[in-house]
C-alpha cells in the first residue's frame, strides 16, 4: 500500500498543478480592463465634445447618440447596466492621448479608421458604425453648387489633428486650387467662425456636417455640396495589448446590428428566446455559450438588445429622427442595399 | 577641507531623489508604451507633414517635413510675442505715467482700464475680440476703404504690399544713419561732459534719419511702389482680395488681446517704478535747476528702470507663454501646429510635448537673459 504513496502523491501534486493552471489560465483570459471596468463599476469612455446624433449631451448632462450607444452596450454587456457609463468629452486633438494613457477605456467618438492610426499609435479599431465621407458646406447665398466651382483663394474652416486636414490638403493639391486652412480645435469654434462668415467653406465628415448644420444659426441658409471627396469608416476604438476587452467591444458592436438583421429588437427580444431559429437564439443568449470566451455570462447579448436596443433602433432614434441624416444610405444593412455586414455570432 | 560632510549629503540625497524619480518615470513610460506597441523616436522630424498652415513666415506646404512645421509653428509664437510685448510696452507706458497725472479724469481712466482688463480672464478676452469683434467686421465686399487702399474685414486686414527697387541701397543707408546717430550720440555726451555744451541731439538724428534714406530714393535709384489690394469674386457672395499683404485675424485678435492684458500689468510696473523713486530726488533735480522735462529724463527715469525691469521681463515672459492660448483661435502657432496637429498625425505625444516643452524653456530662458543684461546695464555704478 504504501509502495505507491509517492505515485499517489505524484499524481495528486500534477493534478493540483493542473487545476491551478486552468483557474489561472480562465482568469488569465479574463481581461485586465474587463476586471478593472468590473471593479470601478463604470465603463470609461471617450466621446466628442458635441456632436447631435452621435455623441451628444442636454441640459441635464444625459448623453445620447449613436457613438453613445456603442459604449452603454458594452456596460449592458459587461456590467448589466446601459447607465453605467462615464463619459468623458474630448477634442480630436486629445482623443487617442486619452485611450493610449488610460484614462479611458473606449473611444467612440466618430473617429476614422486609418491604416497609420492602427498601426502606428497603440490603438486597434475594432469596427465601423458608421460609413461616412469628407464633404463641404457652404453658404446657400454662395450659389455654389458643386465643389467644381471653388476658385484660388477660398478659405476653408474645418477642426485640427483629424483625417480631414489632410483630405482637404489632398483634394485642393489635386485640383490646383490655393486654399487658406482655418484649423480651430474645438468644432463649437469652427462652426461660429463659418458662421460668421470668416470662412468660405466649411469642411469635414458628411454626418458632421448635417448634424452642425443644426447649431447654425440659420440651418436653411446652409448647403451640404453633392460631393464626397473621401472614405471615412468611422468606429469604436481601444487600447492595443487587451485582446479580450477588443472582443468584447466588437461583438457588443456586431450584437447591435446582427440582431436588426434578425428583426430581434428592444421589444420583443425577451420573447425571441423561444424562436425557433437557433441563429435568433444565440442572439439572445438562449441556445449556446456565447459569454463564456469574453469571461461573461450567457444573456450578455441579450441585455445589450433589450436596454439600448439594435443598431436600426439606435439610428432611428439618435440620427433619423433627429433630422441630421434621414436616409440611411451605405449605413443600412446588406440585405437592405447598405453595407452593414457582420460576421455571425455562434 | 573646508567643507562638512552633513552639508554634503543632504545635497546628495536630494541629487539622487530627483535622479531616481526622473529615472521612474522614464522607465514606466518605457515599459508602457513597449506594452502597447508604441515606438519611440525622433525620425518623424524627417517624413512628409502632408498638412497645410493657415498662415507662415517660412516657405511651408504639406510637402515638406514635420521640423519645417516645428519652425513655422515657432516662427509664429515668436512674430505674434514680440507684436505682442512692443505693443504692450508702449500701451503699458504709457497707461502707468497717466495713472500718476494730476488731471483726474485721465488717472481714472488709466485706473479703470488697468482694473477692468487686468481682471477678466485671457481667454475670454481672446474669444471676445476674435468671435464677437469679428462678427462686427463688414465681408470684403463690404468694408470700405481705409486710406483708400486698406480693408478691414472679417477674412482679415489688407494692406498694400511694398514693391521695392534696390532694397539694398536703402537699407544701407538706414544702417549708416543709424551709425551716425549713435556716433553722435556718443560723442554729444563727451562735450557734454568735458565742456558742458548740450548739442540738440534729437534733431539732428530726426534729421540723420530722414535725410540719408530720402538721399537714397534722388541719387541712389531705390524706388518704391506698392500693390494694392483688389476684389476678387470666388461666388455670389463670397469675396477675397488679392495682391497686397493679408494680416488673419486670428493673427489680429490675439496680439490684440494679449497687448491689452500684458500692459496692464507692465502699466502698474512703470506706475511702481516711478513711485519707487524718492521724492526728495525730484526736489533735489528741481531745486539745481532742471526742467520737468529733464528731471524725468535724467533723474527719475534711470532709477524708477531699475525697479521697472524685473517684474517687467516677467510680464514679457507671461505672453510669450500666453500666445499658446492662440490654439483657441486657430491662430497656428506653436502649440496648434506642432503640439496639435503634428501630433495627431504621428501619434508621437512624448516627443512632441517634449520638444514642445524645451522650447517654451528656451524662448523664456532668453528674453530672461536678454532682460537682465539690459537690467545690468542700467544699474547704478558705484564709483
Amino acid at each position: 500500500m504504501f509502495k505507491y504513496l509517492k505515485q499517489l502523491t505524484s499524481l495528486v501534486a500534477v493534478v493540483a498543478v493542473l487545476f491551478t493552471f486552468t483557474t489561472e489560465s480562465m482568469a488569465a483570459k479574463k481581461s485586465k480592463t474587463l476586471k478593472n471596468t468590473q471593479k470601478k463599476g463604470f465603463v470609461r469612455c471617450g466621446v466628442s465634445q458635441g456632436l447631435p446624433g452621435f455623441s451628444n449631451a442636454d441640459a441635464a448632462g444625459n448623453w445620447t447618440g449613436v457613438d453613445v450607444d456603442v459604449c452603454r452596450a458594452v456596460a449592458a454587456a459587461v456590467l448589466g447596466d446601459a447607465n453605467k457609463v462615464k463619459f468623458t468629452p474630448l477634442s480630436a486633438k486629445e482623443r487617442f492621448t486619452a485611450l493610449t494613457s488610460g484614462e479611458i477605456d473606449i473611444l467612440s467618438r466618430n473617429t476614422t479608421w486609418t491604416l497609420s492610426r492602427d498601426a502606428d499609435i497603440g490603438l486597434t479599431f475594432v469596427g465601423v458604425n458608421f460609413y461616412d465621407g469628407q464633404g463641404f458646406m457652404v453658404r446657400k447665398s454662395s450659389g455654389i453648387t458643386s465643389v467644381d466651382q471653388f476658385k484660388n483663394g477660398i478659405s476653408a474652416c474645418t477642426n485640427i489633428g483629424t483625417t480631414t486636414e489632410l483630405n482637404m490638403r489632398d483634394f485642393f493639391n489635386s485640383r490646383g486650387i490655393s486654399y487658406e486652412p482655418v484649423a480651430f480645435e474645438k468644432a463649437d469654434e469652427v462652426v461660429a467662425a463659418y458662421d460668421a462668415g470668416r470662412c468660405d467653406t466649411y469642411t469635414t465628415d458628411k454626418s458632421g456636417l448635417a448634424a452642425q448644420r443644426t447649431k447654425m444659426k440659420n440651418p436653411d441658409e446652409h448647403i451640404v455640396l453633392p460631393e464626397t471627396i473621401s472614405k471615412e469608416p468611422l468606429g469604436p476604438v481601444v487600447r492595443q495589448g487587451d485582446s479580450v476587452w477588443e472582443d468584447i467591444v466588437r461583438w457588443s458592436l456586431n450584437t447591435m446590428i446582427e440582431a436588426e438583421e434578425y428583426g430581434i429588437t428592444s421589444a420583443n427580444a425577451d420573447s425571441m428566446k423561444t424562436s425557433d431559429n437557433p441563429q435568433i437564439k444565440r442572439l439572445v443568449g438562449a441556445e449556446g455559450e456565447m459569454g463564456a470566451a469574453f469571461g461573461l455570462d450567457n444573456e450578455w447579448n441579450l441585455r445589450i438588445i433589450k436596454q439600448v436596443g439594435n443598431y436600426g433602433e439606435s439610428y432611428k432614434r439618435n440620427i433619423a429622427d433627429t433630422g441630421i441624416l434621414p436616409d440611411r444610405g451605405p449605413n443600412e444593412l446588406w440585405t437592405k442595399g447598405g453595407i452593414l455586414y457582420v460576421p455571425p455570432s455562434r | 577641507m573646508n567643507f562638512k560632510l552633513k552639508d554634503i549629503i543632504p545635497q546628495l540625497i536630494t541629487v539622487l531623489a530627483v535622479v531616481l524619480v526622473f529615472g521612474f518615470f522614464t522607465y514606466n513610460a518605457q515599459v508602457n508604451m513597449e506594452n502597447r506597441g508604441i515606438d519611440f523616436g525622433y525620425g518623424f522630424l524627417s517624413q512628409e507633414s502632408s498638412f497645410d498652415v493657415q498662415f507662415s513666415l517660412i516657405e511651408y506646404d504639406g510637402s515638406h517635413s514635420y521640423f519645417r512645421a516645428y519652425l513655422v509653428g515657432l516662427l509664429n509664437t515668436i512674430l505674434v510675442s514680440v507684436i505682442g510685448i512692443f505693443f504692450a510696452t508702449i500701451l503699458g507706458v504709457i497707461v502707468g505715467i497717466a495713472r500718476l497725472s494730476p488731471n483726474y479724469l485721465i488717472n481714472q481712466f488709466a485706473a479703470f482700464y488697468v482694473e477692468f482688463f487686468r481682471n477678466i480672464p485671457l481667454l475670454l478676452q481672446i474669444f471676445f475680440w476674435y468671435f464677437a469683434a469679428l462678427r462686427a467686421l463688414p465681408l470684403p465686399q463690404d468694408a470700405e476703404p481705409m486710406f483708400g487702399v486698406t480693408y478691414l474685414t472679417i477674412k482679415g486686414l489688407f494692406v498694400p504690399a511694398f514693391i521695392w527697387q534696390n532694397f539694398n541701397i536703402f537699407f544701407y543707408s538706414v544702417v549708416a544713419a543709424i551709425i551716425a546717430i549713435i556716433v553722435i550720440r556718443t560723442h554729444a555726451k563727451k562735450v557734454q561732459e568735458s565742456q558742458g555744451k548740450q548739442t540738440p541731439v534729437l534733431l539732428i538724428s530726426v534729421g540723420l534719419i530722414l535725410i540719408l534714406p530720402l538721399l537714397s530714393f534722388l541719387i541712389g535709384g531705390v524706388r518704391l511702389s506698392f500693390e494694392v489690394p483688389v476684389l476678387k469674386q470666388l461666388a455670389t457672395t463670397s469675396f477675397i482680395y488679392e495682391g497686397g499683404v493679408s494680416l488673419p485675424p486670428e493673427l489680429i485678435a490675439l496680439t490684440l488681446s494679449l497687448s491689452l492684458y500684458t500692459a496692464t500689468f507692465i502699466a502698474e510696473c512703470v506706475r511702481a517704478g516711478i513711485q519707487g523713486v524718492g521724492k526728495g530726488q525730484k526736489e533735489a533735480a528741481a531745486s539745481i535747476g532742471l526742467t520737468p522735462n529733464q528731471v524725468l529724463k535724467l533723474v527719475v527715469m534711470p532709477q524708477a528702470l531699475r525697479i521697472i525691469i524685473p517684474p517687467t521681463t516677467n510680464q514679457y515672459l507671461n505672453l510669450t507663454k500666453n500666445s499658446s492660448l492662440a490654439a483657441a483661435i486657430a491662430y497656428p502657432d506653436l502649440v496648434l501646429v506642432f503640439a496639435g496637429t503634428a501630433l495627431m498625425q504621428t501619434g508621437k505625444a512624448i516627443e512632441i510635448v517634449s520638444i514642445t516643452m524645451f522650447t517654451y524653456l528656451t524662448l523664456s530662458v532668453s528674453i530672461s537673459i536678454l532682460m537682465n543684461w539690459y537690467n545690468k546695464r542700467i544699474a547704478i555704478t558705484e564709483k
